[in-house]
C-alpha cells in the first residue's frame, strides 16, 4: 500500500488492529486481542518495560513463560546504544535481543526531557547532546521515525512534546498543538506502516479544553491506535482520572487505548474500568531490584527483619517458579 | 557411599561414587567437578536458568563463609539447607571457605577457626562449627581445618607441623561429635590434608587423617597462582599416594583447566567450579576447545583459530595492562570493540541456551549497557562449557586418549 502522505486526509485506511470480545455494561472496561505481526495480545495488557533489549535480568525464555506477549523497548537507550544501524544489521530489535513475540517502542521524547538535563525542544524537534560521549544531536519526528523502523518493533509511538502534568500556563497549549503537528510528520516519515502500527499520543496536560481539542484533531487521523500521554506524572489522583475519562470518551471505541506509564495496581483497575486497554510502567521491575514482592494486598518488603525467618512462599496462590519453590 | 573406580590410568583415576545423598540413590563421576554456588545459589542464576544447563553437576558447592551467619534462621527451618535454597535434589558439600574470596590469615587459634560472613567474622569452636552443620544437613562437609601454613611465601615447619596437629585434633573433636548427633549420621565429614610446603608434614598429615573414618579427603593449601603450584605438583603426588583408593580426593581452589589436568594425573577426583564464576565476573566467555577428536575440517579451523587468537592476544597483551582482572587463554573478552557487530554465537557449536539463542553482539551490548542478563547468559554459556570440559576428561580417559586432551589444553593455555 502506498506509504501516508503529508495531509491527513489522504492517509490510507489504517488497520484495525483490535477486535473487541466483550465490553462491560456498567464501566467502560472492554476485553480484546490485538492482532500483531508477532502473535495476537490477549487486552486489557500491562507491558512490562524492557528498556535496553532485555528485561532485566530474566531471559527472552522466562518471560515468554510468564504469559509475557508484547514488552516495550526504549527508543532513546537504543538510539544511543547499540544504535539503529547496528540493530537494523541484527534484523530488528526481535532479532537482537530475539524476542519472538511484540515489541514497542516508544519515539524517545520521554527520556529526552526527563533524562537530560540540557535538551530544548524546538519547532524541529528535541536537541540534546548523548551522556556517553558527548555528541549533540537532534531528535525530530523525522528522526524517530527513523529509528523505529530500523527497530521494526509492532507498535511504534510518534514524537510528542512532553510537558511534566505539573506545568501550568502556555507551555502546555504549546505543546499539545505541536504534538498535533509532529503527529503529522510522523505520518508522513513513517516507511513501514505495513508491518509497525503507529500511535498516536494525546496531550494536553490537565486541561480538559486543551485536552478536548487534542483529541478532536488527533481523531481525524487515521492511526491504529491512540496514546494517552502528559499523565503519571506527579498530579494528584483527582485531575489524573478526570482527563483519562475525558480521553476514553472521546476516543474511537474500535481502536486500543494505550494509557502511558500506569502503573500501580489500583491505577491499573480504575483506568480499565474507564476504557484503557494497555498500560505499561516500571513499577514492577524497578520495585523488584529493591527487594519488594508485590502480592494482592500490597508489597512485602523482604530485606526487613520480619521475613528473615519467615519460611513460606511469597504468595502460597501464586504459580510462578518463585513461589513454586 | 561406595567409590568405584573403573580404572586409573598414569595416576589418573576414572570411575564412580555410588549410593550417595539421604536416600542413597545418587550417583556422581569422577573426575569430575561441584556446582559453585554463592549463598546456596548458582551465582546469577534461578532454579529456571540453572535448568537450562546440561550436565550440572550431581553435587553443588555451599560454602560455610556464606551461611555461618543463618544458623539460627536453618535451625528453626529445620528441614536442612538443601530445601532451603530450593534444591531438595541436589547432593550438596559444604566447604569452609569460598574459593573466590579466600579469608584473611590470622584467626585460626588451638580452639576455633573463623569465617567471614557479610556481617563480619563468626569464630568456630569444634562444638559451634558442628551445631551449625547440624542445622545445614549437608551431604558431605570439610572438616573444621587450619589451612593458614600455606598462605604466605615461605611458612616455617613449626607453622607447617601446627597446622598438622590443629586440623587433626579438630578432626577428632568433630568426629566425636558427630557419633553424638542422630542429625548428622547421613552426613559424611571430609578429612583435610594440612602441612603446608613441608614434606614431611604432608605425608603425616595424609597418613594420620586416613586412619579416620572419614568419608573423603580434602587437599587444602596447594592454591595460589600458576608458580606455585608448580612447585606444589610433586608434593600433590607424594600426599595422594598415602591416601585409601576408595574414597574420594577433593582439591579446593584449584579451577582452571590445565591445573585441573595436571591434579588428576596426579590423583584428584573432584574439583570446585568457580573458574567459570570468575570468567562471567569479567565479563568473559568460555571459548578454550576440550575437542580432542574433531574431524579433519573442523581441526584445521581449530588451528587456525588458536593462531589468531594467540596473534591477536600477543598483539593486545600491551593494551591490556590495566585490566582489572587476569584474562586467561582459555576465554574471551565480550567488551571488546571487536563484538560489537559479531552476529555469530559466544562458541560455534556449542548447545548452551546462550548460544543456541544469542549473538556475541547481544552479549557485548548488554554488558556495556550494564545489564543483568549478562551475567545470565555468560553465566549459562561458561558452566555449560566446564561441565562439557569434564565430561571430555571423563571420555578420554575411557578410550585412553587423555594425551590427546592434555596436549590439546596446553597448546592453548600458553
Amino acid at each position: 500500500m502506498a506509504a501516508a502522505a503529508a495531509s491527513p486526509s489522504s492517509v490510507e485506511s489504517a488497520p484495525r488492529i483490535l477486535r473487541l470480545v466483550a465490553e462491560c455494561s456498567r464501566s467502560r472496561a472492554r476485553a480484546g486481542e490485538l492482532l500483531l505481526p508477532h502473535g495476537p495480545v490477549p487486552t486489557p495488557v500491562f507491558m512490562p518495560v524492557g528498556t535496553q533489549a532485555t528485561m532485566k535480568g530474566i531471559t527472552a525464555e522466562q518471560l515468554d513463560a510468564l504469559g509475557c506477549r508484547i514488552c516495550l523497548g526504549n527508543t532513546y537507550h537504543l538510539g544511543l546504544r547499540p544504535g539503529p544501524e547496528l540493530i537494523q544489521k541484527a534484523q530488528g530489535l526481535h532479532g537482537f535481543m530475539n524476542w519472538p513475540h511484540n515489541l514497542l517502542t516508544d519515539s524517545g521524547g520521554f527520556q529526552m526531557v526527563s533524562l537530560v538535563a540540557l535538551s530544548q525542544v524546538t519547532e524541529e524537534g528535541v536537541r540534546f547532546r548523548s551522556p556517553y560521549d558527548g555528541q549533540e544531536t537532534l531528535l525530530s519526528p523525522e528522526r524517530s521515525m527513523e529509528i523505529q523502523n530500523a527497530l521494526g518493533s509492532d507498535i511504534m509511538m510518534q514524537l510528542d512534546d512532553v510537558v511534566s502534568s505539573t506545568v501550568t500556563g502556555p507551555r502546555v497549549e504549546e505543546a499539545m498543538h505541536r504534538s498535533v503537528r509532529w503527529l503529522d510528520r510522523c505520518l508522513s516519515a513513517h516507511r513501514r506502516p505495513d508491518k509497525q502500527s503507529l500511535f498516536a499520543i494525546i496531550q494536553g496536560g490537565l486541561d480538559a479544553k486543551l485536552r478536548a481539542t487534542c483529541l478532536d484533531e488527533m481523531t481525524k487521523r487515521d492511526v491504529p491506535g491512540f496514546a494517552i500521554g502528559g499523565l503519571s506524572g506527579g498530579e494528584s489522583k483527582e485531575h489524573f482520572w478526570r482527563m483519562v475519562a475525558l480521553s476514553t470518551a472521546r476516543l474511537p471505541r474500535d481502536k486500543p487505548r494505550y494509557l502511558m506509564g500506569v502503573g500501580y495496581a489500583t491505577d491499573l483497575v480504575v483506568c480499565v474500568a474507564l476504557g484503557c486497554d494497555m498500560f505499561d510502567c516500571v513499577f514492577p521491575t524497578r520495585t523488584a531490584r529493591f527487594g519488594s514482592a508485590l502480592v494482592p494486598t500490597g508489597n512485602l518488603q523482604l530485606k526487613k527483619k520480619q521475613f528473615q525467618k519467615d519460611f513460606g512462599p511469597i504468595d502460597p496462590e501464586c504459580t510462578c517458579p518463585t513461589c513454586q519453590k | 557411599m561406595k567409590l568405584n573406580l573403573t580404572k586409573v590410568v598414569n595416576g589418573c583415576r576414572l570411575g564412580k561414587i555410588q549410593n550417595l545423598g539421604k536416600t542413597g540413590e545418587h550417583t556422581m563421576d569422577i573426575p569430575g567437578c561441584l556446582l559453585y554456588t554463592k549463598t546456596g545459589s548458582a551465582p546469577h542464576l534461578t532454579h529456571q536458568t540453572l535448568q537450562n544447563i546440561h550436565r550440572v553437576p550431581a553435587m553443588a558447592q555451599l560454602t560455610l563463609s556464606s551461611l555461618a551467619e543463618y544458623h539460627e534462621v536453618l535451625a528453626e527451618y529445620k528441614e536442612g539447607v538443601g530445601k532451603f535454597i530450593g534444591m531438595p535434589e541436589s547432593l550438596l558439600y559444604c566447604s569452609l571457605h569460598d574459593p573466590v574470596r579466600p579469608c584473611p590469615a590470622g584467626y585460626v587459634t588451638n580452639k576455633s577457626v573463623s569465617v567471614w560472613g557479610v556481617g563480619g567474622r563468626v569464630e568456630m569452636t569444634a562444638s559451634k562449627f558442628m551445631a551449625i552443620q547440624q542445622a545445614l544437613q549437608p551431604d558431605w562437609f570439610q572438616c573444621l581445618s587450619d589451612g593458614e601454613a600455606s598462605c604466605s611465601e615461605a611458612t616455617s615447619t613449626k607453622r607447617a607441623r601446627k597446622s598438622v596437629d590443629r586440623s587433626l585434633l579438630f578432626l577428632d573433636n568433630c568426629l566425636k561429635l558427630q557419633e553424638e548427633s542422630q542429625i548428622l549420621q547421613k552426613s559424611a565429614i571430609i578429612g583435610v590434608i594440612e602441612g603446608g610446603d613441608m614434606l614431611e608434614e604432608r605425608l603425616r598429615s595424609a597418613r594420620e587423617t586416613a586412619k579416620r573414618p572419614v568419608g573423603g579427603f580434602l587437599l587444602d593449601g596447594f592454591q595460589g597462582n600458576a608458580a606455585t603450584l608448580e612447585t606444589r605438583l610433586h608434593l600433590l603426588s607424594s600426599v595422594t599416594a598415602e591416601l585409601p583408593e576408595d574414597k574420594p580426593r577433593l582439591i579446593c581452589g584449584i579451577s582452571r583447566p590445565d591445573e585441573v589436568l595436571q591434579c588428576i594425573e596426579r590423583g584428584v577426583d573432584l574439583f570446585e567450579s568457580f573458574f567459570p564464576y570468575q570468567v562471567t565476573e569479567r565479563g568473559c566467555a568460555l571459548t578454550f576447545s576440550f575437542d580432542y577428536q574433531p574431524n579433519p575440517e573442523e581441526r584445521l579451523l581449530q588451528q587456525n583459530g588458536t593462531q589468531e587468537e594467540i596473534k591477536y592476544l600477543e598483539q593486545t597483551t600491551k593494551i591490556k595492562a590495566c585490566s582489572s582482572q587476569e584474562t586467561t587463554p582459555f576465554e574471551m573478552n565480550l567488551r571488546e570493540k571487536k563484538f560489537q557487530e559479531d552476529f555469530a554465537p559466544l562458541v560455534r557449536g556449542c548447545s548452551c541456551y546462550c548460544c543456541k539463542n544469542h549473538t556475541r553482539a547481544y552479549i557485548h551490548h548488554l554488558l556495556v549497557t550494564n545489564e543483568l542478563l549478562a551475567g545470565v547468559l555468560l553465566m549459562t554459556h561458561n558452566f555449560e562449557h566446564y561441565f562439557g570440559f569434564f565430561h571430555s576428561i571423563r571420555e578420554a580417559l575411557k578410550s585412553d586418549r587423555l594425551k590427546d586432551l592434555k596436549e590439546l589444553i596446553c597448546k592453548q593455555a600458553s
